[in-house]
């Protein structure tokens, strides 16, 4: 099962990645060749297998609803690209 | 015999006798660096003046008679994805240039509680993936064996800063073998602890269900001592266990009596390199020296490890790396001035779009793209969910073979070191190299590695030890053995 670079440019945007047309090329390539590799997993017959998302016995892992010590508004922001006195700035949406 | 060449858990000994300060450590540390760090490269930041500051803090306190931590006076390197306060913290990548974290990961904060002294940060694969180190968005590190060959990857700095002697103790984070593959091909000791067994509190995350961070050290009572600070429980960390912690510092020189030792008939086959194979043979046969017993363990879904490893991975990553968009922190593109007629998207979307383009290296935009194609609408179960019903098989492999054996034992690594630039344009080659190491990050399990030989052209070969869940203190005690009786531990590149 190939890739098509229509797939390819379609995914970059539910990834939010701007890619240029050599790397739309390169990357058709190359992920139609880990899709082909990975597909060997359908040799396998999981049928009655349960999946595992991760290895720990653990569901929900419940806290005491109390207040806490958290970051200051100030340390929070203080890696924004652009930002006010109190938001992240972006751009227009609306 | 220089300082430097003693093991962490020595100089610890004669900093608490007063033989040795911490400020003569650290000095020594960073001279080593001066030297030889222009052709290793293995940090991306060195916190020179800070870690002299401290240490002279130390001594002044130990001079005091001050009560102390676990690694008073002991430098420390810490790989550059895991958040230190007021310290630059990269994941070499582009898009967190810049980037200050607020707080501390939970190991640092460990480190900084047991009174280690911080001396620098790492250099990596960018967001830790790759085998290499050629991801880094920064510089190459060049392997201390061999400077044209690549360290591994993605811890490669942390490996490459222990087998130079640039520091006795490091921290990696391991998602497929990123601390076990760097650590045989520099020589050294990479122990990736069980999946909860360390808190990811404050370590980038790449993907959340396999990342573990570990000790990266020259020997393994030095992994004992420092996975002694790092284990534990965490609040901050839902997914870490709350499991006793061993006593691995006071049981490691310990043998194990009746080990039986399973032996993966899959890590035999093809494409396993001679000299390698019979290096780990040769291991084998030193533990049967020991008293260890053999038995051969079928693991029939291993051969499947990278496959679902390379669906599970990019889909936990092309999730955990969303954060990365301009807005919070990192890179972001100016496009106020792009042309806005020429395309539908709004300006917030080209904003997105633009800054990671621009911030993520290739790799890291392959395995982005390749886990949202997993994730799309039409493709989940048929990749997603299937790699987690295999997940569950390669889970009970193992699950049934420590049923029958207490450890397993094989290589870490089909090839030794590879020269830089030979695997970098085809990235399934690049992918092959976490072949043995990838099932324990999927099953959950302990890995360690640890040096067993040289090559003919004296580059380094590691031999891997796996253990069931939270079963690091056999792990441990089993790997001494073998160091016991042989010195492979004992060699370091002349460069």
């Amino acid at each position: 099962m190939a890739l098509t670079r229509d797939d390819v440019e379609k995914v970059s945007l539910l990834a939010r990645l701007q890619l240029t047309d050599d790397e739309l090329n390169s990357m058709t390539e190359h992920l139609s060749q880990i899709i082909q590799y990975v597909h060997q997993l359908d040799e396998i017959n999981t049928d009655d297998v349960a999946p595992l998302a991760h290895t720990l016995d653990i569901t929900n892992v419940l806290a005491d609803d109390v207040v806490a010590d958290c970051l200051s508004r100030e340390a929070a922001l203080q890696n924004a690209p652009q930002r006010d006195e109190e938001c992240f700035r972006v751009p227009a949406v609306l | 015999m220089s300082i430097i060449s003693k093991s962490a858990t020595q100089q610890r000994e004669m900093l608490r006798t007063g033989e040795l300060t911490s400020v003569e450590l650290t000095t020594a540390y960073l001279e080593q660096i001066k030297s030889r760090e222009s052709a290793v490269k293995a940090f991306v930041h060195l916190d020179e003046q800070q870690a002299l500051d401290a240490a002279q803090q130390i001594d002044t306190r130990r001079a005091a008679g001050e009560p102390l931590g676990d690694l008073a006076g002991i430098p420390v390197a810490v790989k550059d994805n895991l958040c230190s306060e007021g310290v630059p913290t990269t994941c070499a990548s582009k898009i967190l240039s810049g980037f200050i974290p607020p707080y501390d990961a939970t190991v640092v904060a460990k480190l900084k509680t047991a009174d280690a002294i911080l001396i620098g940060r790492t250099n990596m694969d960018e967001f830790a993936m790759g085998s290499s180190t050629e991801n880094s968005s920064i510089q190459v590190t060049s392997n201390p064996w061999n400077l044209q060959c690549i360290p591994g990857g993605s811890s490669g700095g942390s490996a490459a800063c222990i087998a130079a002697g640039f520091a006795p103790l490091a921290l990696g984070s391991d998602t497929g073998g990123s601390i076990r593959q760097p650590a045989a091909l520099c020589g050294i000791v990479g122990l990736k602890p069980s999946y909860g067994r360390v808190s990811r509190y404050g370590l980038v995350a790449f993907a959340s269900s396999l990342d573990q961070i570990g000790p990266m050290t020259g020997n393994v009572e030095d992994a004992a001592l420092l996975l002694q600070v790092l284990a534990g429980h965490d609040s901050h960390d839902s997914t870490s266990a709350d499991v006793t912690v061993d006593g691995y510092v006071e049981n490691v020189t310990q043998p194990l009596s009746g080990l039986t030792l399973g032996v993966v008939d899959e890590h035999y086959g093809d494409g396993l390199e001679a000299e390698i194979k019979s290096s780990v043979e040769e291991a084998i046969r030193v533990y049967e020296s020991l008293g260890a017993t053999l038995k051969h363990i079928e693991m029939p879904h291993a051969s499947y490890g990278i496959a679902t490893y390379y669906i599970i991975a990019p889909c936990e990553a092309s999730s955990n790396l969303a954060r990365f968009d301009g807005a919070h922190y990192g890179h972001r593109a100016d496009t106020s001035t792009s042309d806005q007629t020429s395309t539908s998207e709004d300006a917030l979307t080209r904003m997105y779009r633009s800054s990671r383009a621009a911030g993520f290296g290739d790799e890291v935009k392959r395995r982005i793209m390749l886990g949202t194609y997993a994730l799309s609408e039409g493709y989940y179960d048929a990749f997603y969910l299937k790699a987690l019903k295999v997940r569950r098989l390669i889970r009970q492999d193992y699950d049934n073979a420590f049923k029958d054996v207490d450890l397993l034992i094989g290589p870490v690594t089909a090839c030794s070191a590879f020269k830089q630039g030979e695997k970098t344009a085809d990235p399934m080659a690049m992918y092959m190299e976490d072949l043995f190491t990838v099932t324990a990050n999927l099953a959950g399990v302990a890995g360690i590695s640890i040096p067993c030989g040289l090559t003919d052209a004296g580059l380094p070969i590691g031999v891997q030890l796996q253990s069931a869940p939270f079963q690091e203190d056999k792990l441990l005690r089993a790997a001494y053995m073998f160091q016991h009786a042989t010195d492979w531990h004992q060699r370091r590149p002349e460069f």
